[in-house]
């Protein structure tokens, strides 16, 4: 996906304790009717990843029928290009591309924040080393690092995870480094820093909760993200390999006979789209809620 | 400013050459024989010699690294061992259909988005603009090749059968077939507008408040010239720079789409030698990306540095 933010930066604020701000967040994000609708959304599509496998008719993996047969009895979407059930592999194929962009995000999000608060916080040649590194890592597109990466070494699944997480790295350290600059300048940072609390101290319990909007914001712009890279992935042939059940890979399987069979395309395609259009409504709801919070409008 | 326009472009070069180390090492400088294992077990030893040369595999890691960037600064990228052709003359072809479908969308996208997100901002707060807000949260948040394959679904093979859902063009130019280039292009447009139009609103909204838009309206001038003299003009600015990483982020998008529609550009290229797993076409490929991406941002940079005044008018 596209790099620029979709949704308006929230400004850190006032200081306020890590718990309290959280759900002050959320709940004033909750009050919105895009977060309900996204959250409606990303959960159908994780109960259908998750609840899927025990509620499949057939093995993932089993061949029931003649190649892209048409619906039939026991089989309401039809056959994949091998004769396997489609809903049955459907069913089975979500847990991979939730868990594989989670992973990845909580890669991402997680380096990426540590290194954007020392960042922002120690300023000097560490703050330049590490924005410059992210610089390198900036001039990949997305995918074509993935590409570059996966093609050479092969289609690992401990690669994708890495590759998608680290190219998420610089992305997250830049915007948490702009909130975290801003927090600096704080008086109670300062008055920490004068009675000799420890900078580690000062960066886990002063800075981080105050940066923590940004970063439920950004974690939610990233999963979206995430989730696209790594059904695309799949798509291109590069994520999970036959004969596993995925959504990206089945979408890549199934797309030379879209005029016969369009379910087993369509099925993957729809819930690849409702899951990112929940989180992305999740992520938008939370950034507003955001800014009204750091404007004091409880609205 | 212009100082710090050539402290970018400084920047960019730098960047640009750690761009090539990362892209040499992850794929020339993997432990064991790289030409062995490109090729795989029953290569033939003639074959194995042949691109243990093309790769100064004999040398050691600085030196393949400089032979390597010297080719490739001369142009000189080695042959594909897909298919024997000099990279070059391989690429050259589909670098410039990959230019037509990303230009084509590129013009197309741009206006609409601005018009849209002006006409959103005009509309603030009724039907239209929630409307816009809801679709461009929407598409912005699909991947591009779902939004691919749900054109394709619609237009191609499900309900409609207008357009072809593949580009099956024959010899000649990709622009004598516009039937053909109508879904990529399509797709390109509508990755790529909903930031334009989401940020051009809120552009509008904010230059729609400002004192000076008050003031023209104040002066009884037509609503008309209120719009297209005094508020457009000064929302295109910040926008500027949004559009122009949006163009830059084509260079990376335009992979999954070639690859969705069999489109015979870049993209398709990188995924066959992918498939092939053609070393010197992989190679010239990611590179060739990311220094379009960087050139494109630089440029964005720029607009962005021209664009605000303080930078303009401070260091002299």
């Amino acid at each position: 996906m596209t790099e620029t933010a979709t949704v308006p930066t929230p400004a850190p604020g006032t200081p306020a304790t890590g718990a309290g701000r959280r759900e002050g967040l959320l709940r004033a994000a909750l009050r919105l009717r895009r977060t309900r609708a996204g959250l409606v959304l990303t959960a159908l599509v994780l109960g259908v990843a998750l609840l899927g496998p025990l509620l499949a008719p057939h093995s993932p993996t089993e061949f029931v029928a003649a190649p892209f047969s048409g619906p039939a009895d026991g089989m309401p979407f039809g056959s994949d290009q091998l004769g396997r059930d489609v809903l049955s592999r459907f069913l089975h194929g979500g847990l991979t591309v939730l868990g594989l962009a989670a992973a990845a995000t909580a890669i991402g999000v997680g380096f990426g924040a540590l290194l954007g608060v020392v960042a922002g916080y120690r300023r000097g040649v560490l703050d330049e080393i590490v924005m410059r590194t992210g610089d390198v890592v900036l001039a990949f597109p997305q995918l074509v690092a993935a590409l570059l990466f996966l093609s050479i070494i092969g289609p690992k699944l401990w690669l994708l995870v890495l590759v998608v997480g680290v190219s998420h790295v610089p992305r997250t350290a830049r915007v948490v480094r702009e909130a975290t600059l801003k927090v600096v300048e704080q008086d109670f940072v300062k008055a920490a820093e004068a009675i000799g609390v420890r900078r580690a101290k000062i960066m886990a319990g002063e800075l981080l909760p105050n940066v923590s909007s940004a970063l439920a914001v950004e974690l939610g712009l990233r999963l979206t993200y995430s989730i696209g890279l790594v059904a695309g992935l799949g798509f291109l042939g590069l994520g999970l390999q036959p004969p596993t059940a995925d959504w990206g890979l089945m979408i890549n399987e199934n797309r030379i006979a879209v005029t016969v069979q369009a379910w087993a395309v369509a099925l993957p395609v729809s819930a690849v789209a409702l899951l990112t259009v929940g989180t992305n409504l999740i992520t938008d709801g939370l950034a507003r809620a955001s800014i009204g919070i750091d404007r004091g409008v409880r609205s | 400013m212009y100082r710090l326009i050539f402290k970018r472009v400084l920047l960019g070069l730098v960047i640009l050459w750690a761009v090539s180390v990362v892209v040499f090492l992850a794929t020339q400088a993997l432990p064991g024989d790289a030409a062995r294992a490109i090729l795989g077990r029953d290569a033939t030893p003639e074959r194995l010699a042949a691109l243990q040369a093309q790769l100064h595999t004999g040398d050691p890691m600085l030196v393949q690294y400089g032979k390597w960037l010297a080719g490739t600064l001369t142009f000189d990228l080695g042959a594909s061992l897909a298919n024997g052709l000099p990279v070059g003359q391989y690429l050259a072809p589909r670098v410039s259909n990959s230019l037509v479908l990303m230009m084509i969308a590129a013009v197309i996208a741009t206006p609409v988005a601005l018009a849209v997100g002006a006409w959103s901002a005009l509309r603030r707060d009724r039907a239209v603009d929630h409307a816009t807000s809801l679709i461009t949260l929407v598409l912005a948040a699909l991947p591009e090749f779902v939004v691919g394959i749900i054109l394709v679904l619609i237009f191609a093979t499900g309900w409609l059968h207008v357009l072809p859902a593949v580009f099956a063009a024959g010899e000649g130019a990709v622009w004598q077939y516009p039937a053909q280039l109508v879904l990529p292009t399509l797709t390109l447009v509508l990755a790529v507008s909903p930031y334009i139009v989401r940020m051009m609103r809120a552009a509008m909204v904010e230059v729609l408040e400002s004192e000076y838009v008050q003031q023209a309206r104040l002066k009884g001038l037509p609503e008309r010239t209120v719009i297209w003299r005094h508020a457009v003009p000064n929302a295109i600015g910040p926008v500027a720079q949004v559009i122009a990483l949006q163009l830059a982020w084509l260079a990376g998008g335009v992979v999954v789409i070639e690859f969705l529609f069999r489109y015979p550009g870049i993209g398709l290229a990188l995924m066959d030698a992918i498939g092939n797993r053609d070393l010197p076409v992989i190679q010239a490929l990611s590179l060739l990306i990311a220094g379009l991406y960087i050139v494109v941002n630089l440029l964005a940079d720029i607009i962005g540095l021209a664009a605000n005044p303080k930078v303009r008018t401070a260091a002299r």
